[in-house]
């Protein structure tokens, strides 16, 4: 255990040793929460019956389908059911879920959802906790100044069947963003920004920590974002100590504490930031002020620039002349103006109901540019129907977009929604390695704006401009 | 996991770097529920044109990768989604172990999981094996050093993986002997801090 002042992960990683690392074995590392998806649990479950092992916490294990369902409506308007080997996962699921004593929130039920969306909007995402989940993009529910990563198959076994994992604690990163964004600027083009500047591999074998005073007046939502990507850039986990913007967000969820337990919680959650003077192993310093619309122009998620730059010259980088040919884009030109096919709204990036505003803004009395196709998919059955309450499904679909049923979608191209070779995306999810959305696609990211944006001039385009 | 102790094997070089594991394995191929069968998903969308043939040109359609054990790759390999389908993939077209200069955390922890071994070496020794396609190397576990033709390098190993490698020990089968230590934890620690939905 660390003397002195500590980090918000060091004093998280401190209150959840079973046994501590020595030089010849890892931490024994508790874990509060265990969430599970139909794609990565499967071959967990047959390896616990092969050893005649049960799950050790079921109160501590939630599991949704998200990855590989339909998204789409059947012709009686409601979701379409998985079928051939995806069906297969969802009974596996079920089945694995009910043998063992697994709480599930399966298609159809109202708390369904992308597994990072609706940890945080039940409150089983909180502060000072552990979360892990078969799954890179779990660094999400760092947001809450969790603890929050993702595992492989085999760790995923580790979990159900001891509720812990093998681990050293990982180094501490510290990336404060001062200053105010802009207009336009938003949560998903500060974390582009971070990892256009230190590369997809920059902050491997070490937790981020999101500080300073732009990201204090972040929302939740937004930190969501943000902790999102850490993964992108190499880091497990990614976090933002916990203020009263947290406590607020999570009062009276569902499975948050309430009453006294309430109060004892936030007591306890208000030790967790880190303490003055805790030193952190590399920082990082961007002002956010300076910062503009991001948007990818290649196929790994640090080859980011302005909405208004020009695309990079290679200048002999073979991976940099790799992905230009795969994007099939020429270095010098500007990317603004540029045709695309198609926009997707959604993933466990930007599926979150403040997400879809930021998009409804845009398409508000707008239509999608003759020859695009639009998909706005939310994130959770909670997040559509508080969607649909605000009427935002009505502004998408006069807009002409499709309006869809929750799930992970074309963020990573498992189910039917899918691009076609060669066509252009600008996409709110997470990554734009080649074919990640269909083979041959290609994939611009970018926030829900300038995705909007792009949706209803056909192009690229830079959202402030939609927005005066 | 069965004991690894020695890999010795010709080398396929795939110098490319960030080498995602959707590269590695599309998310098309996941789904299923088992861990059996992932080989004809690996690199799917380099190795395969769409009508099946191999493309041309792609190190591992190449005559002489035939039975190469050892993969050498760029910068940052394995980087991107969690799927441990994609060590199940490399290990189900052969492979044993792979070679580059940094590997992506969930990756590297994958790979150690199932007892094939990610060998971070340096850039003299990865430019060296970058150069040599096909060159003959020996990866020694319990040394935790690569060798070769002109050259030899160190990698990083942890202690208790390195015993795990050796000894064919599984990490579950561990975690489960520490069982007194942790219903210790959760005695001290107390009931799950939820309100039931």
């Amino acid at each position: 255990m660390a003397d002195g002042p500590r980090t918000l992960l060091e004093k998280v990683w401190d209150a959840h040793l079973v046994s501590a690392e020595t030089d010849d074995t890892p931490a024994v590392l508790y874990v509060d929460l265990h969430l599970v998806h139909e794609v990565t649990s499967p071959q967990a479950f047959s390896e616990l019956r092969s050893r005649g092992l049960g799950v050790r916490r079921p109160d501590r294990t939630v599991a949704t389908m998200d990855h590989a369902i339909p998204t789409r409506s059947g012709p009686d308007g409601r979701r379409a059911p998985a079928e051939g080997a995806a069906a297969e996962q969802v009974s596996a699921l079920e089945r694995n879920c009910h043998d063992f004593g697994v709480t599930l929130y399966p298609v159809g039920d109202r708390r369904q959802g992308i597994v990072h969306v609706i940890g945080p909007e039940l409150g089983l995402t909180q502060p000072g906790s552990t979360i892990v989940c078969g799954d890179s993009h779990t660094s999400t529910h760092g947001a809450f100044g969790a603890l929050a990563f993702g595992i492989g198959t085999s760790e995923v076994g580790h979990v159900l069947a001891t509720q812990c994992l093998l681990q050293r604690r990982p180094r501490t990163f510290a990336a404060d963003f001062d200053g105010t964004l802009g207009a336009g600027v938003t949560a998903k083009d500060l974390i582009l920004a971070l990892i256009a500047r230190i590369g997809t591999g920059g902050a491997t074998g070490h937790a981020l920590e999101y500080r300073g005073s732009a990201v204090r007046s972040l929302s939740m939502e937004e930190r969501m974002t943000v902790c999102n990507m850490s993964i992108e850039a190499g880091a497990r986990a990614g976090l933002v100590a916990p203020d009263d913007t947290t406590y607020a967000y999570l009062a009276g969820r569902s499975y948050a504490p309430a009453g006294d337990a309430w109060d004892a919680a936030v007591a306890r959650w208000r030790t967790l930031p880190s303490d003055d003077g805790a030193r952190f192993d590399r920082v990082e310093r961007i002002d956010a002020s300076s910062l503009t619309p991001m948007i990818t122009w290649g196929t790994s998620p640090g080859m980011g620039i302005s909405v208004r730059e020009a695309v990079p010259e290679p200048d002999g980088d073979l991976g940099l002349e790799k992905a230009l040919r795969y994007m099939g884009l020429e270095p010098g030109k500007p990317l603004l103006g540029r045709r695309i096919d198609v926009v997707f709204i959604g993933s466990c990036t930007n599926s979150r109901l403040s997400d879809l505003r930021e998009a409804a803004r845009v398409f508000r009395a707008r239509k999608v540019a003759p020859g695009v196709r639009a998909l706005v998919v939310p994130g959770s059955e909670q997040v559509k129907k508080e969607a649909e309450v605000e009427g935002l499904d009505r502004v998408f679909r006069e807009a002409g977009a499709e309006w869809r049923e929750p799930g992970c979608s074309m963020c990573l191209a498992m189910n039917d929604d899918r691009l076609e070779p060669g066509q252009y995306a600008v996409s709110t999810s997470n990554r734009n390695f080649e074919g990640r959305q269909g083979p041959g696609g290609r994939t611009f990211l970018a926030s829900p704006l300038t995705a909007a944006a792009a949706a209803v001039t056909g192009a690229i385009a830079d959202p402030r401009e939609l927005l005066r | 996991m069965k004991a690894v102790k020695e890999i010795r094997s010709r080398t396929v070089v795939l110098p490319a770097e960030n080498v995602d594991t959707d590269q590695i394995i599309p998310a098309r191929f996941l789904v299923t529920t088992s861990r059996e069968g992932l080989g004809k998903g690996l690199f799917a969308d380099w190795r395969w044109e769409k009508d099946g043939r191999p493309k041309a040109g792609f190190a591992l359609n190449r005559p002489e990768a035939a039975g190469a054990r050892v993969l050498v790759a760029g910068r940052n390999f394995g980087c991107g989604s969690s799927r441990e389908h994609a060590v199940w993939a490399l290990q189900a077209g052969g492979f044993d172990a792979v070679v580059s200069t940094a590997f992506a955390d969930i990756f590297r922890g994958n790979a150690l999981k199932n007892g094939f071994l990610p060998v971070q070496v340096d850039e003299a020794a990865h430019a060296r094996l970058v150069e040599a396609p096909g060159l003959e190397v020996t990866i020694d576990v319990g040394a935790r050093e690569i060798a070769f033709e002109g050259g030899r390098s160190a990698f990083p190993l942890e202690p208790f993986a390195r015993y795990c490698l050796l000894n064919g020990q599984d990490e579950l089968a561990f975690l489960l002997s520490r069982e007194r230590e942790i219903a210790a934890y959760e005695e001290a620690a107390g009931p799950a801090p939820w309100r039931s939905a």
